[in-house]
């Protein structure tokens, strides 16, 4: 067919108008391209690129935020755990305390008690005293009159004698226990209240 | 009409003729009858099936390229996760890489070259068009006279004109003694060789790409109207045309890889001062 003109042909000789068509072809073919397409990849790649260096931001600042609590949190439980230890030891210093107090006051109403008992007695032993005092007054003048044989009209005088004597005995007495207390060596009477 | 069909009817014409055997086929596969043709300037234009063939490949490209890139986001469709693969392989693989840290402004330009050529080699293989308008050596001139004139201008820019060329006829390093080889097969390399060999690469791989399925096409077709015992070896062609189309496929990668990694090469050496 067109065997004659392809003879006549060298492939590596082509026609000019298939070169200018190459070019044109091409430069439309570059232009489209750089302006329309690679742009839009280069930006998307931009974009992913941001997209996660973002990503890896964010996750460094959790990150530092959940440590940040983490320490926070072991400072407060260390925080808790001396005022643990201080409201143990206070407690601790408190019960000592109300202990020893309670002690104190125990012994301090003990001797309160003690005492107490200690004044009933001597007021009991007053009370013992005078009324033996009367009594021995009585029966010793009366003892005296019937030994003597005469009556001692003259009270004044018998009283006074009376009063002599009882301040004779206890003079006694206050010379072997001054307290009237555990004295062995008293007068008998007096040891015999004494029981 | 497509080329294949104008060389069966070759052959059937053959066939006819009761002295013929197999014709092989011709040169004239690359010289289709012009469907339009006219002048301007002097200058003869004609429009054959080859140039349709370039222009509705080129148009695919840019369209299947402008919908790959039509609303890019940053968690790509699978349909921009295609054409993104395919500029960052360019971006990455051949501007950062090949060229260095001055490398990524060329990148749109690398990618447009790889995706031009790739998308017409691959005329080659596609149903009813069947040959790559890169098997006119047009095209592949084109492609190499630019990246020569880019890679020179860009040399020119970045060393400045002198220490370009000294650069370029003197490599640093050569004993003075071996300037004398060395310096005119330097030149002839850099501003001959280079684009020559970068635009017949891709030409002769795609001539002879097409020539060898053609080869095997018509065999398989002759084998089986021949009618005698030869009819049992056309299966044998017609697989190898089978097998061939597939081995067009690995070149039609290939070539486009290697011319624009090759291009990338050349603009390494232009930004970079020789060492």
């Amino acid at each position: 067919m067109n065997t004659l003109a392809a003879e006549s042909a060298n492939p590596l000789l082509p026609p000019v108008g298939e070169i200018i068509i190459g070019t044109i072809t091409f430069a439309i073919a570059f232009f489209v391209l750089a302006r329309f397409v690679w742009p839009r990849f280069e930006q998307v790649f931009r974009a992913r690129r941001e997209a996660i260096e973002g990503g890896i931001e964010r996750a460094e600042a959790m990150q530092a935020e959940a440590k940040a609590a983490l320490e926070r949190y072991q400072a407060q439980l260390a925080e808790a755990r001396t005022e643990a230890a201080q409201i143990r030891d206070q407690a601790r210093a408190e019960g000592q305390q109300i202990l020893e107090e309670l002690r104190a006051q125990a012994q301090q109403e003990s001797a309160r008690i003690v005492a107490r008992g200690e004044e009933q007695l001597a007021a009991n032993r007053q009370q013992v005293v005078n009324e033996l005092r009367g009594q021995i007054g009585a029966l010793a003048v009366d003892l005296a009159g019937r030994v003597v044989g005469e009556s001692l009209e003259d009270s004044a005088r018998r009283s006074g004698t009376v009063d002599r004597f009882l301040d004779q005995l206890d003079g006694m007495s206050a010379g072997a226990s001054p307290n009237g207390r555990g004295g062995a060596t008293g007068s008998s009477v007096y040891v015999q209240g004494d029981r | 009409m497509t080329s294949s069909a104008h060389a069966l009817t070759d052959v059937l014409a053959v066939e006819s003729d009761p002295g013929g055997g197999f014709v092989a086929p011709t040169i004239a596969e690359f010289y289709p009858p012009a469907i339009f043709e006219f002048s301007v300037l002097g200058i003869d234009f004609s429009i054959t099936r080859i140039i349709l063939i370039f222009w509705l490949a080129t148009a695919a490209m840019l369209v299947f390229l402008l919908l790959t890139a039509r609303n890019a986001s940053i968690v790509p469709s699978k349909l921009q996760y295609i054409g993104e693969s395919g500029y960052s392989l360019i971006r990455d693989g051949m501007a950062r890489d090949v060229i260095g840290p001055k490398g990524l402004p060329f990148a749109p330009f690398l990618a447009s070259l790889f995706f031009f050529i790739l998308f017409n080699n691959f005329m080659s293989i596609f149903p009813f068009a069947q040959i790559s308008p890169n098997s006119k050596f047009a095209i592949p001139l084109v492609l190499a006279v630019i990246v020569w004139v880019l890679y020179n201008y860009i040399g020119i820019k970045e060393q400045g004109a002198a220490r370009y060329f000294k650069d370029a006829a003197i490599p640093p390093g050569v004993p003075a003694a071996a300037l004398i080889l060395v310096t005119p097969i330097e030149l002839l390399q850099v501003f001959v060789i280079r684009p020559f060999t970068l635009a017949v690469r891709l030409f002769a791989n795609m001539f002879a790409g097409h020539m060898l399925l053609v080869v095997f096409s018509l065999g398989a077709v002759y084998l089986f109207s021949v009618g005698n015992f030869s009819v049992v070896f056309a299966p044998l062609s017609f697989l190898m045309a089978l097998i061939m189309t597939f081995f067009e496929l690995l070149v039609i990668f290939l070539q486009a890889y290697v011319f624009t990694v090759l291009t990338a090469t050349y603009l390494n050496g232009a930004v970079e001062p020789a060492h």
